[in-house]
């Protein structure tokens, strides 16, 4: 039986090239893996292994060809060195697939926050201890690790009296070596564990940017669904108190960016109690983004021991109907002050928490703009490719004929964070930066 | 102060760990990885596999030997290179052939491809394309593996190219600070891409790569089959017992280019024809079954049973359909 030697493909790119030589002759005895030929592509030249051992029994087409399209036979081999026609294996056309849409519609609204009963003052710093607490008393298969979180209680505390509880089985000290933590956590994860992984800043987790999106947030998809991972990615993020401009950065638009991340963004602490028990039971890699300055604030949340609150869904702060001011994190807090000082003015700003940027709660922020008809977005960082370029597009896209003004950003200025106290004051957004804001649209 | 790494070379194996069933065992599946992969390399020629395809012709006896010494439950992670060590983990070959070319009958219903496939049931964690990004993530499965409390070793396979990777070193100092129950398997096939280990690592003794952190490492003849499950026998006991990582530097040899279309000018065909005619795993492990009275027949027969197993791989990832158009907008995120 003889088969045909087709004109092998060498590279992705590769749709033809030259037959360069043939180191095999009519007639010559061949086994698998001999060199049987050259083939120039446009890369490099390439030798052709035989597959299957034979005679070369007909060349078909001669060295020095030149635009040898791939898959054309070039000779036929056979057992006893006779030439049969036999049908070569031909590659079966793929079907031209359809242009795929994207899906455009706005998701639904999550479930409406349900009433949670009394509440009490706590900082947001107690809120994320308690909330580690309760899930990992809850779920034996979480734990906590990252810089200083046992033996120090956390570089800002938040993990205090964790390791006095959960002993250091759970509550893990790790060397400064973040690139090499987190993959461990993650391969932990994909072995269904589930990490809550602190970075003692996210501008640290740079190092590990890998880890995070091409092995946490891309495995799932690329083992067609047989391997999730269940990670909760915490820690401060955006501009402290002059640090300067290494540990001063909103990563908020890096990871919003990316399929297969969840990314929150609390700003109370109810906030961050019940965001981060979703994150920590969600069976999909979360980034918490978390804010210094807010450690220490406090805020009524719900005492309630089941207090959770729903990924996906942002909070109507304050009701107005003059415009709509979209916020996260501690840019809900400026909104908020810039909206008290709006109201002495005769302005009613609604004041929207997003709380969650990825999924991005579309649909409360659609409702509230068709009913103000004016947006104004607040982020502390840069403003291109930023969350207030994307939520202004998704206005653009579902609700373009209710603006009856060109929605306008409110962000941190477009360099890296100065130290020196009147350059950092000039760099980050004020409450006065979005009054002025809203009036150039109001 | 940190004790001292053993380190010492592993040769050729001796005489009595030969055992007739076991390297017939191995015979087989370095077999069939060989052959799948000429298979896979025919398929891409012919255009049905796409993308990079990364064959591990000429390295069938390391993941074999390792394996020999694997126990149940115990999990393998590598690098891109991966064909061979999911073979050997036990997935099955149509799974992974109809996954090179893209098809519904993939491991990853065609989503991952020849470098992203993954296995729970056999408990292989990939199939990872980012160079390093595997040794880190083989920590965690032995983290996972000390925090249940289970007797199971993970085998973290990387190359010699990889092991210059920082993340590798984090990862050293990691197991050894946790005690974390991990083979580092060094697959030294002398080339990263087009750069010899020569030129690219100035340890000479890549066994020693650990020993800062006393992890203890064995140089291994990677291209007898034996040879590699006797240090893997060790390095397991090592693990299992609770005494931490352990390093295995095994010298191999690809005889591929690094991908399809690497022409492999960096070396002279010369040197691949000596490691080819020479040192052949396949080869070697034939020579030692005839030794031991296996007849012309027996070869045959896995010969035909191998060439079978192929064949309808082969096949059934060329029928298998392509994935729905739907499948695009699936796994992004686990539902609910």
């Amino acid at each position: 039986m003889a088969t045909q030697i087709l004109m092998p493909a060498l590279s992705p790119t590769m749709t033809e090239g030259k037959l360069a030589k043939w180191l095999k002759a009519v007639g010559d005895d061949v086994k698998a893996g001999d060199v049987i030929a050259e083939i120039e592509t446009d890369k490099a030249t390439m030798e052709v292994e035989a597959v299957e051992e034979g005679k070369l029994a007909q060349i078909l087409i001669a060295e020095g060809t030149e635009g040898v399209a791939v898959n054309t036979p070039i000779a036929v081999l056979s057992a006893d060195g006779l030439v049969e026609v036999a049908a070569p294996a031909r590659v079966a056309p793929a079907p031209v697939a359809a242009a795929p849409v994207a899906a455009v519609a706005i998701p639904a609204v999550a479930a409406e926050d349900k009433d949670w009963g009394p509440s009490k003052p706590i900082t947001v710093r107690e809120a994320l201890r308690d909330a580690m607490a309760l899930e990992m008393r809850r779920d034996g298969d979480v734990f906590l690790l990252g810089e200083e979180v046992a033996q120090y209680q956390g570089a800002y505390k938040i993990s205090q009296g964790l390791l006095d509880e959960f002993g250091a089985k759970r509550v893990i000290d790790t060397p400064i070596t973040e690139h090499g933590f987190t993959g461990m956590a993650v391969g932990a994860a994909l072995n269904g564990l589930k990490p809550i992984v602190e970075f003692m800043t996210f501008n640290f987790a740079m190092q590990a940017m890998d880890q995070i999106i091409n092995s946490a947030a891309k495995t799932l998809y690329m083992s067609g669904g047989q391997m999730g991972c269940p990670i909760v990615f915490r820690g401060p993020n955006g501009a402290a108190s002059r640090v300067g401009a290494q540990h001063s950065q909103c990563y908020a638009s890096w990871y919003a960016h990316v399929p297969g991340l969840k990314v929150v963004a609390p700003w109370s602490s109810a906030d961050a109690k019940g965001l981060l028990r979703a994150s920590i039971r969600d069976p999909n890699p979360v980034i918490f983004l978390e804010n210094e300055i807010l450690y220490g604030q406090t805020f009524d949340c719900p005492e309630d021991d089941d207090f959770i609150l729903p990924i996906g869904k942002a909070k109507v702060e304050r009701t107005g109907s003059h415009l709509t001011i979209v916020a996260f994190s501690i840019m809900v807090g400026v909104a908020m002050e810039a909206a008290k000082a709006l109201a002495e003015q005769g302005i009613e700003a609604e004041v929207i928490n997003l709380r969650s940027l990825r999924p991005l709660d579309t649909a409360t922020i659609v409702e509230s703009v068709k009913k103000t008809n004016r947006l104004v977005t607040v982020e502390e960082g840069w403003p291109f490719a930023g969350i207030g370029a994307e939520i202004t597009m998704q206005i653009v896209e579902h609700a373009f004929d209710w603006l009856d003004a060109p929605p306008v950003r409110v962000h941190g200025m477009d360099v890296p964070l100065p130290y020196a106290a009147n350059l950092e004051k000039l760099a980050l957004p004020q409450p006065a930066w979005v009054v002025d804001a809203v009036k150039k649209i109001v | 102060m940190a004790q001292a790494a053993e380190t010492r070379k592993r040769g050729k194996s001796k005489e009595p760990l030969v055992n007739q069933p076991d390297l017939m065992g191995a015979y087989r599946t370095m077999l069939l990885i060989r052959r799948f992969e000429e298979k896979a390399g025919q398929l891409y020629g012919m255009g049905l596999i796409g993308g990079f395809c990364h064959l591990y012709i000429g390295q069938e006896a390391v993941v074999t030997g390792m394996q020999m010494a694997a126990g149940e439950g115990d999990q393998v992670i590598t690098s891109y290179r991966d064909h061979g060590h999911m073979l050997a983990a036990g997935m099955e070959a149509r799974g992974v052939m109809a996954e090179l070319t893209g098809r519904s009958g993939g491991y990853s219903r065609g989503k991952g491809g020849s470098m992203h496939m993954f296995s729970k049931e056999k408990n292989f964690f990939g199939g990872h394309g980012i160079v390093g990004a595997q040794v880190s993530l083989g920590n965690g499965l032995a983290f996972s593996n000390m925090y249940r409390g289970n007797d199971r070793v993970s085998f973290t396979y990387f190359g010699e190219g990889a092991s210059n990777q920082g993340q590798v070193y984090e990862s050293f100092n990691l197991a050894a600070l946790l005690k974390l129950p991990t083979v580092f398997v060094i697959e030294n096939n002398r080339y990263g891409m087009g750069t010899s280990v020569e030129r690219s690592s100035a340890s000479h003794d890549l066994s020693k790569n650990g020993a800062p952190w006393g992890i203890p490492g064995l140089q291994v003849d990677g291209m007898d089959v034996l040879a590699v499950r006797e240090a893997a026998e060790t390095a397991v006991a090592h693990c299992r017992a609770g005494k931490g990582p352990y390093l295995l530097e095994v010298q191999t040899y690809r005889y591929r280019g690094h991908s399809m279309s690497d022409p492999a000018r960096y070396r002279t065909r010369e040197e691949v024809q000596a490691m080819r005619s020479q040192h052949d795993c396949i080869e070697g492990a034939r020579h030692k079954l005839e030794a031991l009275g296996v007849d012309e027949t027996a070869f045959k027969a896995i010969d035909d049973e191998v060439k079978g197993i192929v064949q309808d791989a082969a096949d059934f990832a060329q029928t298998s359909p392509e994935p729905d158009p739907a499948e695009l907008w699936t796994d992004i995120l686990v539902e609910g």
